[in-house]
């Protein structure tokens, strides 16, 4: 018996190939624009391809819309927040907004499916994260439709009119429901634009929503890119604009409606610290370096792409997250035991490497673990670079990759200048038993969310969002609500 | 020929359990042609006892679920009732409501749940607080629920008085024991069915039928409720409850609010029975800026 | 032996400094081994793998002659229905019952663990607890099971611990040494972090976690504590020590859990019974029924496999 004879040596235990079931989806060929509650044609014509990243196959067409579609959408949410969505009572509103959240769990393993084949993240962190954590989104933000003056002692609150949302391609249908969801609570329309690389969860949503009997209009969806986006930034009818993605886009957007009423928030980049003291509990530090930057392969905002630990234990540090990182999976991610999928797009994946070229020129010592990779699809494998300093290139640009920077620092008030040390302010680690000090760092750190001994924790009651670079503006919990309203 | 009808038994919901009144007594409710509606329970105080057991046992599992998980379990009471609209409308009108009337109590008592399904994970943002005390220490402000909670429905209604006082306590994450109206008593053990079919825990909810005069007193003096919430309109027997409960310093409430009303739904019902606790922790500052939040 | 060890600890490290443990990290991590998916071929090894790391135990007041003997058949011969199966790892006994055991498994290579010192609340002055020792070692047990004294660890005389565990060790002979824990009784992860550290340093072959006879016996979260220390002290000495999770796993999902978490902790070195065992009584048939839906792919009944 195969077990028996190795009882002497090392027992090679692989896992087998446990890929998730697709049997149960339903993807059209080709998907048109959701504007009025209605699928629409672009008025151009055109449709631009989707692709599977992990194996570089073709998933369906996606419509381009332009600046005649976008006027559509918008035109549509206006008389559907005129007519309709703001003489709807709160309590009416939120009953939508529950349905919406109800469906999204029935059809939860659907979305979680649709969302790992267009993206590239893992199957566990679509089913086991993703798709959770956008359901309980809706299902937060409905509890508030009827509440609005709760949150905002003494002032008349009403809502704002329609919103223009622009999502990025990182965590496609959670950046939806981030969107979505307070603004209609807050008794909004909306017009979104999903990511060109990741738009059908956004589309699967609309399916939803139309399924729900939401008034038509009231959300639009229209895909496309670059210019799509433009045109929503400067449409003259919109009371509002949201948008997640680079900080240099960011920058544009912000120049482009100076000038005009149009509210703005913005959610950008960031290079956030995770720092590790001497007394924090190791291994469990280990994990959330782990989690920080190679959870959905390093394209998170608030990823922990800069480690700052302590150099009394550096050594030890390093040595556990070399191995730690020679247990990941990385490959298929469709495969339910893959811990790190593709990365999103061939262009992203030139950055990563780009950066990573960066380093090595840098000459620090570069570390890479020892996984397989695929030789279809884009991948890159967890990196490490150690002993890196405050002024290299690659502890200052966002690489938005499985890539990590090591630094070390002495003291405490060093830990904070280095991580405080940079334009972004988006989030920050901290690794310590000690309370106490605890409680000094998130005091002193310039940073929208400070995550103590975890990270890259998530919940819809806890406000997300940055200081300084990483733009403005709260998602989530009570505070998430102020985007949308307008105060009197 | 027509299809004889089988007629249901209306018991008690103890622990997330239907037994009949352990004192094995009865009262009639008819309709207002005097047709008989049902013997129902005319409860003992042992009854009462039991269900606080039942109810304390299931306070901690309660209190300690995720407030969002509490949520869920709420809008699904929500839809529960949905499911059985028919069934209240009828039971309501066979108690003497008019249809009008017992469809507005059944959509506002509906409503009434989502409303406080909604409140669940959002009352802590509200009523919370980080206190910017003048020492070097993070100074926070949280409420727990107080435990078991003694409700008493008002008599006048069949359906939305006991959900109105119910919702409120059961979303601050306490556990309650519920004396029914005793005139429209039918509602409440019908609720139960709901309540049962809701992934509601056993023992969360505990509902009891019978007469105030028997039931308010045992309610009022028991050592192991922690609140009291009133909804009926007999001030002399409330009263008496307020003197009961200084026995081990209960917290007394008495609601009346018109519960037809779109507006007799607050958060200040949930914050009633909440206790405040509130935590200090030094900041420890190495260099740099003072002190606290 | 037991002395060599004393030194060399007074040297190298103070009880005091084992490395802190965050719990809802700990959770965190578990419940991601809890998540692989152990399908095929794969499961089908994991399962024979487990299979042979069994202890199969009895330690009942109302043991006897008799119970052993058919327990112990049952350890040699899991379903010879089907062909190929592996014996368990080791039968587990009090040491009243140790030669009969030995007497049983004689001609196979099960072994025999025997409990001692006082096992299961180890509330007897050492010499008992030594006598105990001895006379399971005299009867032929291949492995001994000792308990610590949990009182005195709970109370910081972590010197006595070390004390008792070398004294034991010492008279265990060429018996090898599995330390009981008692992980539900020191409640938090810390003091199941300190305790390993403190009887590996002290000679134990394996640390095993519970008794089997208080809840909680045997979880992932103190598991996955244990194997750490473990870990941390070959990758400081290159010196292996055994595991054993003991009561409460009677699933084969469970078991194939544990497994998971020891591929992606320790490696591969440690997939054997040499150095990992289960303590478990039901384990074996729930087993058995996996690795016969895996060959027919039909849900078993426990009506067809034996329960001793």
């Amino acid at each position: 018996m195969a077990a028996k004879k190795k009882m002497a040596e090392a027992t090679e235990w692989s896992y087998s190939p446990s890929p998730e079931s697709t049997t149960h989806i339903q993807l059209k060929e080709r998907y048109d624009l959701y504007i009025n509650g209605k699928w629409v044609k672009p008025s151009s014509g055109n449709y631009f391809s989707t692709f599977n990243p992990a194996t570089e196959e073709k998933l369906a067409e996606i419509a381009h819309a332009n600046e005649k579609d976008v006027d559509l959408a918008v035109a549509a949410a206006r008389k559907a927040y005129t007519e309709v969505w703001s003489k709807l009572s709160g309590a009416e509103r939120a009953k939508y907004i529950y349905r919406i959240a109800r469906m999204m769990q029935e059809r939860a393993r659907e979305f979680a499916v649709i969302e790992t084949l267009d993206g590239g993240k893992t199957i566990r962190e679509s089913r086991d994260i993703d798709v959770p954590l956008a359901c309980n989104h809706f299902f937060y933000y409905a509890g508030w439709a009827d509440k609005l003056e709760y949150a905002f002692p003494n002032r008349k609150v009403e809502s704002l009119g329609v919103a223009g949302q622009i999502i990025p391609w990182n965590f496609p249908l959670l950046m939806a429901a981030w969107k979505i969801a307070p603004a209609l609570a807050a008794g909004n329309t909306v017009v979104l634009k999903p990511a060109e690389t990741t738009s059908l969860t956004a589309l699967k949503l609309a399916e939803i929503i139309h399924d729900c009997g939401l008034p038509p209009g009231v959300v639009n969806i229209v895909t496309g890119f670059g210019d799509t986006g433009a045109a929503i930034v400067n449409h003259k009818d919109i009371d509002k604009i949201a948008f997640t993605g680079s900080t240099a886009v960011g920058k544009i957007i912000q120049k482009a409606v100076a000038g005009t009423n149009k509210k703005l928030t913005l959610e950008l980049g960031g290079k956030s610290a995770n720092i590790v003291f001497e007394d924090a509990p190791i291994d469990q530090a280990v994990e959330g370096i782990v989690n920080g930057i190679f959870f959905n392969q390093g394209h998170v905002c608030c990823a922990g792409s800069r480690l700052l630990v302590q150099e009394s234990v550096a050594d030890i540090v390093v040595r556990k997250l070399k191995d730690r990182m020679n247990t990941l999976y990385v490959g298929d991610p469709m495969d339910k035991n893959t811990d790190v999928g593709a990365i999103n797009s061939k262009e992203q994946l030139d950055t990563i490497n780009k950066f990573i070229e960066i380093g090595k020129k840098e000459g620090t010592e570069m570390f890479q673990s020892a996984c397989s990779i695929p030789d279809k699809g884009h991948f890159c494998p967890p990196t490490l670079f150690i002993d890196v300093a405050q002024s290299s290139v690659i502890a200052q640009q966002e690489i938005f990759g499985p890539v990590l920077t090591i630094q070390t620092f002495r003291t405490v008030d060093e830990a904070i200048q280095k991580a405080n040390n940079t334009p972004f302010g988006l989030a920050a680690g901290v690794w310590t038993d000690k309370g106490s000090r605890i409680f000094n760092l998130t005091t002193k750190l310039k940073a929208g969310v400070v995550w103590a001994n975890t990270y890259n924790k998530f919940d819809p009651t806890s406000p997300f969002g940055g200081y300084k670079e990483s733009g403005f503006g709260r998602e989530g919990g009570m505070h998430g609500l102020n985007a949308y309203v307008k105060l009197s | 020929m027509a299809r004889l009808e089988v007629l249901k038994t209306y018991k008690i919901y103890i622990g997330g359990q239907f037994p009949r009144t352990e004192s094995g007594r009865f009262y009639t409710v008819s309709d207002p042609k005097g047709k008989l509606l049902g013997n129902i329970c005319l409860s003992s105080r042992k009854d009462i006892r039991n269900a606080v057991l039942a109810a304390r046992k299931a306070f901690g599992s309660w209190s300690e679920r995720a407030a969002m998980n509490r949520g869920q379990i709420l809008y699904r009471i929500a839809e529960m009732l949905e499911g059985r609209r028919e069934q209240f409308i009828n039971e309501l009108i066979s108690q003497g409501s008019t249809k009008t009337k017992a469809i507005q109590e059944l959509d506002m008592s509906i409503d009434r749940i989502v409303y406080y399904a909604g409140w669940c994970d959002k009352y802590t943002s509200i009523l919370s607080s980080v206190n910017p005390v003048a020492s070097s220490h993070f100074n926070f402000s949280v409420h727990e629920p107080t435990g078991v909670v003694g409700i008493i429905a008002p008599n006048n209604s069949s359906l939305i008085g006991l959900v109105s006082l119910v919702l409120p306590v059961i979303t601050g994450g306490n556990t309650c024991v519920v004396v029914a109206s005793e005139k429209l008593p039918l509602c409440a053990i019908t609720f139960a069915e709901v309540l049962n079919s809701s992934d509601v825990p056993g023992g969360v909810v505990n509902i009891l039928t019978g007469t105030n005069k028997e039931l308010n007193d045992t309610l009022s003096t028991h050592m192991d409720i922690n609140a009291v919430v009133y909804g009926g309109d007999d001030l002399p027997a409330f009263q008496q409850l307020q003197e009961n409960a200084s026995v081990n310093v209960k917290r007394v409430f008495h609601q009346t609010k018109e519960w037809l009303k779109t507006d007799a739904q607050d958060l200040y019902m949930i914050a009633d029975t909440l206790e405040l606790k509130t935590t200090w922790h030094p900041i420890e500052n190495i260099g740099g800026a003072t002190s606290s939040y | 032996m037991g002395k060599e060890k004393r030194a060399q600890s007074e040297q190298l490290l103070d009880f005091r400094n084992s490395p802190a443990i965050d719990k809802v990290g700990v959770e965190e991590r578990v419940a991601r081994f809890q998540s692989r998916s152990i399908k095929n071929e794969s499961k089908k090894q994991g399962l024979l793998i487990a299979l042979n790391m069994i202890d199969l135990t009895t330690l009942e007041g109302k043991d006897t002659p008799g119970k052993v003997k058919q327990m112990c058949y049952k350890a040699m011969h899991l379903h010879d229905v089907h062909m190929g199966l592996p014996t368990v790892a080791a039968v587990c006994v009090y040491p009243s019952m140790v030669k009969i055991a030995k007497n049983e498994v004689k001609n196979s290579k099960v072994k025999v663990a025997s409990v001692s010192t006082a096992f299961p609340s180890g509330q007897a002055p050492m010499e008992v607890k030594l006598r105990d020792t001895k006379f399971a070692v005299a009867e032929g047990a291949d492995e001994i099971d000792m308990v610590i004294s949990r009182g005195k660890f709970l109370i910081g005389e972590y010197n006595f611990v070390f004390d008792e565990i070398a004294t034991i060790k010492e008279a265990c002979g060429n018996a090898r040494l599995k330390v009981i824990l008692e992980t539900g009784e020191l409640a938090t992860l810390d003091n199941v972090r300190r305790a390993s550290d403190l009887a590996i340093l002290a000679g134990a072959d394996f640390i095993k976690t519970s008794t089997g006879k208080i809840q909680p016996a045997a979880t992932m979260q103190v598991t996955y504590t244990m194997l750490m220390a473990i870990k941390d002290h070959y990758d400081r000495t290159g010196v292996m020590v055994g595991m054993k999770p003991a009561g409460g796993i009677s699933t084969a999902k469970q078991a194939l859990h544990y497994l998971v978490m020891v591929n992606e902790t320790l490696g591969a070195k440690w997939l054997s019974n040499e150095w990992f065992r289960f303590g478990a009584s039901s384990l074996a048939n729930d087993l058995l029924m996996q690795i016969m839906k895996q060959e027919t792919g039909i849900y078993q009944s426990s009506d067809y496999f034996s329960i001793d």
